[in-house]
């Protein structure tokens, strides 16, 4: 495995790599850094820039099964991984994007899988405070599929239905009802109520229709 | 010709004030709002009264490439400082939004080559000094 910057993502990450009985070879640009990382993990690290073609070389790319390129420069990432998967053939790569605004750019060059930090603690934050009770639990948008997490609101279409009258547009089903602790798979007449959280799977860009029938009717007081 | 050059340093700067003498329209785009000296240096009028138009954000934000009218441009010219930062973004001009020409400088000969291999326009002004400077000594020894 290599692992691409030495920081605090790079560093922690080799060590723990190294644990589990991988070979990690760490490459770090910075010249004190690298020293600091060097008294730990010796010969496991190597001095130089981990985007220059011979560098990776040096550190063994061409036998590399995995690359992970977790600088703190996000083009530095996308780069070395693009470099990585298409003029090495190592066959896993995975990047890390600091600035989640940049996720678009990894995805349109193929980079990925691309994790981004603040992307994750935005989605965390997101989970404990759902906004008007609706959540992405997950996004596959190459098969152009989602899958969301609705709470039921009071006095909503939904409220009080069975699901085969649900009424959702075509490329919408009801997956999965979470009540009072437990989740179960629907039948066709099993009946929603005020409170339950719906999975829902859709077609990409159905979201705005389908979370409506899970909201209380505009004016109505909120449950 | 709409053309758009990120980075404006010496060589971006160059390019820009030439391409907008030729009668083309130019549209910069740095992050640093003081680069823009660079395209007013021994010049009576402000870089924006000659027709020209500046941008200031990163190369890599969306909203700023938007802003300078990448979506419109009929060249891309890549001269910031980082290669990789260069090859990125004319790789966006490319396959995101499909301008027509689209020239990239890389320093670094290695990452040159394999990206022109890749379809990209890579200019690597260090090859051209290491064979300037070659034919030079070359022809100086006989």
């Amino acid at each position: 495995m290599l692992v691409v910057g030495a920081g605090k993502v790079g560093w922690n990450l080799t060590r723990e790599l190294i644990d589990r009985g991988n070979e990690v070879t760490v490459i770090e640009s910075d010249a004190a850094r690298f020293s600091t990382v060097e008294e730990e993990l010796e010969h496991s690290v190597q001095y130089g820039d981990g985007s220059e073609l011979w560098v990776l070389e040096r550190a063994g790319i061409e036998r590399a099964d995995m690359v992970i390129a977790v600088t703190g420069d996000d083009e530095d990432n996308i780069l070395i991984c693009q470099v990585a998967r298409e003029k090495y053939g190592v066959e896993r790569v995975i990047a890390r994007c600091n600035n989640p605004r940049n996720l678009q750019h990894f995805e349109l060059l193929g980079v990925k899988p691309a994790v981004s930090a603040t992307d994750l603690i935005l989605r965390l934050i997101e989970h404990e405070v759902p906004r008007y009770g609706l959540l992405h639990l997950l996004d596959l948008p190459q098969e152009r599929l989602e899958i969301i997490e609705v709470e039921v609101a009071g006095g909503s279409p939904a409220d009080g239905t069975m699901v085969k009258d649900l009424e959702l547009p075509d490329g919408a089903l009801a997956i999965a009802i979470l009540r009072d602790g437990t989740g179960f798979v629907p039948l066709a007449d099993s009946v929603i109520q005020a409170g339950d959280e719906v999975l829902v799977v859709l077609d990409s860009g159905l979201v705005d229709e389908v979370s409506p029938r899970f909201r209380a009717p505009e004016g109505a007081p909120a449950a | 010709m709409f053309v758009m050059i990120v980075g404006c340093g010496r060589v971006g700067s160059a390019i820009a004030k030439r391409m907008l003498e030729e009668g083309h329209e130019v549209s910069v785009l740095d992050e640093d709002p003081e680069a823009i000296a660079q395209l007013e240096k021994n010049e009576e009028q402000t870089w924006v009264d000659l027709g020209g138009s500046f941008t200031v954000g990163t190369a890599l934000e969306i909203d700023a490439l938007m802003e300078a009218g990448i979506d419109r441009a009929d060249a891309f010219v890549a001269s910031t400082d980082g290669d990789n930062t260069n090859l990125v973004i004319a790789q966006l001009a490319q396959k995101r939004f499909n301008v027509k020409t689209v020239v990239v400088r890389v320093l670094d000969p290695a990452r040159a080559a394999w990206y022109e291999q890749q379809g990209l326009r890579t200019v690597c002004p260090t090859k051209i000094a290491i064979e300037m400077l070659e034919d030079a000594v070359l022809e100086a020894v006989g």
